[in-house]
């Protein structure tokens, strides 16, 4: 359905930009602050990292440990659901393949359970977070991630919507089958790709 | 995973635009039929032009959930918002907008357990749906409001909102009678709202929330008692 609005022309800036999904606007040098919690006090000595579930090896990182580790880094965009997108970022930390690689997966494992330090939940097929598609991220264009924004770490799934690069990240518990995360219980999408605006449950 | 039904756009129908703020109207909008929603959740409303460039924002129901198929969106004019510019400037009753949900089960109040609300200026909005549901179903001594804002010309529902439940703090400028200085919320404006066992639901901007989160924290609010929903910008 579409239906025009009358005297509505928008405010765009010559050609739309390409790296923007339907929907999408570009929120420019502005960085919204979206959370449904309060924002946790959440030191760099208090913070791990841990890869549970179906895996040969359970693993918890130190914020050291996980520094040891090669670093990899995401150039790229990022899409919240409330439409806006962040263009041309830079994220640095740990590629997901890199500790899932130690703490082996069992072939079972079809799904992850991305957790926070706050209880945050969100679920992802596996196959979202491997193939370099998934980071635990401490740094934003060359900074330390701020506390709001997830710091010191946080998952980052850029090509999924915003709300699947879970704050304040404290691990990834791997699934033999699908399971509903926070705002997947509360009426989001259990995907979220911004390309095929899977915002809310049955897109 | 049973899939949910799809959350469909529909056409709604302005109504009524109604002044809260020289900068805040409120949008009646009527739906092709009722839609039941919670109170504090949201819809998003969807523009298009000729050429098919759409814009959407997200904003919270105003109104009570109750069984007619109108409902109150309050918004803010943000100057550089594409949306809301559309709704104040050149939106009139009787113009059709294509709206989307309602969305959000989480900061939601369903009027049967003790609730803190605390808003900091346009962040009032998906409380005064919880504040109208309480006064409604006469379960007020459930609910608590506080809200900040800057002066008594910034208050959104200016006339309905003040009430046994409420309490206004203001920032810049107090009317005599406020009776308390103006200056930033503070945990003895909070402490005495806080009811046993109250969930808080905060909403207004980061900064807004994160201060007042801060401050539920302080006074022993732990924070999975805490729901909080802060504002980008949403033009």
């Amino acid at each position: 359905m579409t239906s025009f609005s009358r005297g509505f022309r928008g405010r765009r800036m010559g050609e739309r930009d390409p790296r923007l999904p339907p929907g999408q606007y570009d929120t420019g040098t502005t960085w919204p602050v979206l959370t449904a919690e309060a924002t946790p006090r959440l030191s760099t000595a208090d913070w791990t990292f841990a890869i549970q579930g179906l895996v040969e090896r359970p693993t918890t990182w130190t914020w050291d440990e996980m520094h040891a580790l090669p670093p990899s880094t995401y150039e790229g965009d990022i899409h919240c659901v409330t439409s806006w997108s962040k263009l041309g970022m830079t994220f640095t930390g740990v590629s997901v393949d890199t500790v899932l690689a130690l703490a082996q997966p069992l072939p079972s494992a079809t799904h992850v359970m991305a957790f926070g330090h706050t209880g945050y939940t969100t679920n992802l097929p596996l196959a979202d977070v491997t193939d370099g598609h998934a980071w635990v991220a401490w740094e934003v264009d060359g900074q330390p991630l701020p506390l709001e924004h997830g710091g010191p770490a946080r998952l980052l799934v850029p090509h999924l919507y915003f709300w699947k690069s879970a704050k304040w990240i404290a691990g990834l518990r791997l699934l033999d089958h699908d399971e509903a995360g926070f705002w997947e219980r509360n009426g989001y999408h259990d995907r979220g790709d911004p390309w095929l605006e899977q915002r809310y449950q049955g897109d | 995973m049973d899939a949910p039904p799809r959350i469909s756009w529909q056409t709604a129908r302005l109504v009524s635009v109604t002044d809260e703020t020289a900068r805040a109207k409120t949008f009646r909008l009527r739906l092709d039929a009722a839609t039941p929603h919670q109170a504090g959740q949201h819809y998003v409303i969807r523009l298009t032009a000729p050429d098919g460039y759409t814009a959407m924002r997200s904003y919270s129901i105003a109104s009570a959930p109750d069984d007619s198929a109108e409902l109150d969106f309050t918004i803010e004019r943000l100057d550089e918002g594409e949306v809301s510019t559309y709704l104040h400037d050149v939106a009139q009753p009787g113009d059709e907008l294509e709206v989307r949900g309602p969305i959000g089960h989480w900061f939601v109040w369903e009027a049967d357990s003790p609730a803190l609300l605390i808003g900091g200026g346009s962040g009032v909005v998906p409380l005064m749906a919880m504040l109208r549901l309480a006064r409604r179903r006469q379960v007020s001594d459930l609910l608590r409001v506080v809200v900040s804002v800057r002066s008594r010309d910034d208050l959104y529902y200016a006339d309905e909102i003040a009430g046994p439940e409420t309490t206004l703090v203001y920032t810049r400028k107090a009317p005599p009678a406020a009776g308390r200085p103006p200056g930033r919320l503070r945990a003895e404006d909070v402490a005495p709202a806080l009811l046993p066992d109250a969930t808080a639901y905060v909403c207004g901007s980061a900064g807004f929330a994160d201060s007042a989160t801060d401050l539920l924290q302080e006074l022993g609010v732990p924070p999975e008692r805490i729901r909080v929903e802060r504002f980008g910008p949403s033009g």
